[in-house]
């Protein structure tokens, strides 16, 4: 039996070496995708960002208890990715450390992950794990990024439900208005809501989706923001907008106080998206962002493998020495792959 | 495209609660360019096995001070031998008295450091056994 197939029979030890060999994109890794793929498209890839040591991993945690729970018992994978150092290329990844509980559930399997180099919050194969995952029958991916800031966004791209963790005493409401993170929430968490500052906290999330939404919240008239918003959401599905307001959660992950009503609203989300469509649309969106990226690399990877290593060289000099820009030399050499290209192809 | 890394697991079976060798070898192993798994304190024979193997870690780095490393290792190396992870190499660290050192040794345990170990020659030790094992 091939690793795949036993993959697909449930195999943990199959699966694990399997995203090994996707992580380090050799041929069986790319041989191993390429077969699953007709597989996935099923699970609800749920994603969790925020600041580092705001608890995000053990929210993951104690959301990934919760979803085991449901009807059914769905299978739920963690991905968790923590930055790799960009002097060694080393990292410690040290999110399991705070969901040890779930190491004895044969229904959970956690993959740590390394950024290796890239800088949107999650590594260039995270979204390759996430398929693998899918193939393999889980039900619910939670993918955790490395502590985020403000503009390591690229989950957005990736999951159908993005959870944004926020702690009190972060900033006041002039970083609540700025673009970037919280602006790609589906859900906004404030944890450690037993610190003093969580209701200020949830006030000015508050008052950013109130901007946000204005339109919407002038025409509902009575219709209050932030918590309440939930229990209005079939209404707002049958408006033409049908949009999503994001409902604010206070947790205490440590304890879980909280995390039922987390699990609900994540539920509610994917109702959400079936209902209006906006799941096919995500997915669409995803696709098409991967074949970019793809396109993108094996552009790149031939310029490369076609420019001569001297032609380069002398205009990273004349940029050195400042007689051209960096866009001319990148438009000489550009054009000097296309004229070779073009003379090829009427050969 | 990604290169390969080493992967390693840093883990502390049994109940002693010092855990600053673990956190010291593992800063050492990813400022020499590892990917590290760190799991922390009170680790039961059954949780490293399978971290390791959701993992697919390479090496499986054990810190014991408690006295307790005739009972534990016999202990992980049978999980790893029953969940199909033999490819996975232990090393053990901490206060291994000098005449137990051997007994570790055939019982599967690759390398056993004591006090006082230069951090890069674990580095080195990895590094060497990691290639030799995937030239296999």
């Amino acid at each position: 039996m091939s690793e795949i197939e036993k993959l697909r029979k449930g195999s943990r030890i199959a699966l694990s070496r399997v995203l090994s060999q996707v992580e380090n994109g050799t041929e069986t890794g790319k041989l191993a995708l390429n077969e699953l793929f007709p597989f996935t498209g099923k699970a609800h890839k749920i994603g969790i960002t925020g600041p580092p040591g705001s608890g995000k991993s053990t929210l993951v945690n104690a959301l990934a208890h919760k979803l085991r729970k449901l009807e059914g018992e769905p299978r739920v994978a963690i991905i968790a990715v923590d930055p790799t150092s960009p002097f060694t290329g080393g990292a410690i990844l040290g999110d399991r450390v705070r969901m040890l509980d779930l190491q004895s559930d044969p229904g959970i399997f956690i993959r740590s992950m390394a950024s290796r180099g890239a800088l949107g919050g999650l590594s260039s194969q995270t979204e390759a794990f996430s398929q693998v995952f899918d193939a393999a029958g889980y039900e619910y991916v939670l993918i955790e990024t490395v502590g985020a800031g403000q503009s390591e966004v690229d989950i957005v791209n990736l999951a159908h439900t993005t959870v944004v963790v926020d702690v009190p005493g972060l900033g006041d409401d002039i970083q609540s208005i700025k673009a970037g993170i919280l602006e790609i929430a589906d859900i906004l968490v404030v944890n450690k809501a037993d610190l003093p500052g969580a209701d200020l906290s949830v006030r000015y999330l508050k008052t950013m989706i109130e901007m946000g939404y204005r339109p919407l919240a002038s025409s509902a008239g009575k219709h209050r923001l932030g918590e309440t918003t939930a229990n209005n959401l079939s209404s707002t599905v049958e408006d033409s907008e049908s949009l999503w307001l994001p409902p604010i959660i206070k947790t205490i992950a440590r304890d879980a106080t909280g995390v039922d009503e987390l699990v609900e609203e994540v539920l509610k989300h994917k109702n959400y998206l079936i209902q209006t469509g906006k799941w096919q649309s995500k997915e669409i969106l995803t696709l098409r962002e991967l074949v970019r990226k793809q396109i993108a690399s094996n552009l790149i990877q031939n310029f490369y493998d076609q420019v001569p290593e001297d032609l380069l060289e002398e205009q990273i000099k004349l940029v050195v020495e400042r007689n051209i820009t960096p866009a001319a030399a990148a438009e000489i050499l550009l054009a000097y792959n296309q004229k070779r290209n073009n003379s090829h192809l009427s050969e | 495209m990604s290169e390969q890394k080493i992967r390693v697991l840093i883990a502390k079976p049994g109940l002693d609660g010092h855990d600053r060798g673990a956190k010291v070898i593992a800063r050492a192993l990813r400022d020499d360019g590892m990917e590290v798994i760190y799991t922390g304190l009170r680790q039961t024979p059954e949780m490293i096995s399978e971290a390791a193997l959701q993992e697919d870690v390479n090496v499986i780095g054990l810190s014991i001070l408690s006295g307790a490393h005739n009972a534990l290792i016999p202990q992980v190396m049978k999980k790893l031998q029953e969940n199909g992870q033999q490819n996975v190499l232990v090393f053990l660290g901490g206060i291994i008295p000098e005449d137990d050192i051997q007994d570790m040794l055939n019982q599967g345990v690759y390398k056993v450091y004591g006090p006082g170990t230069d951090t890069r020659q674990v580095c080195k030790d990895i590094r060497e056994a990691v290639l030799a094992k995937l030239a296999e």
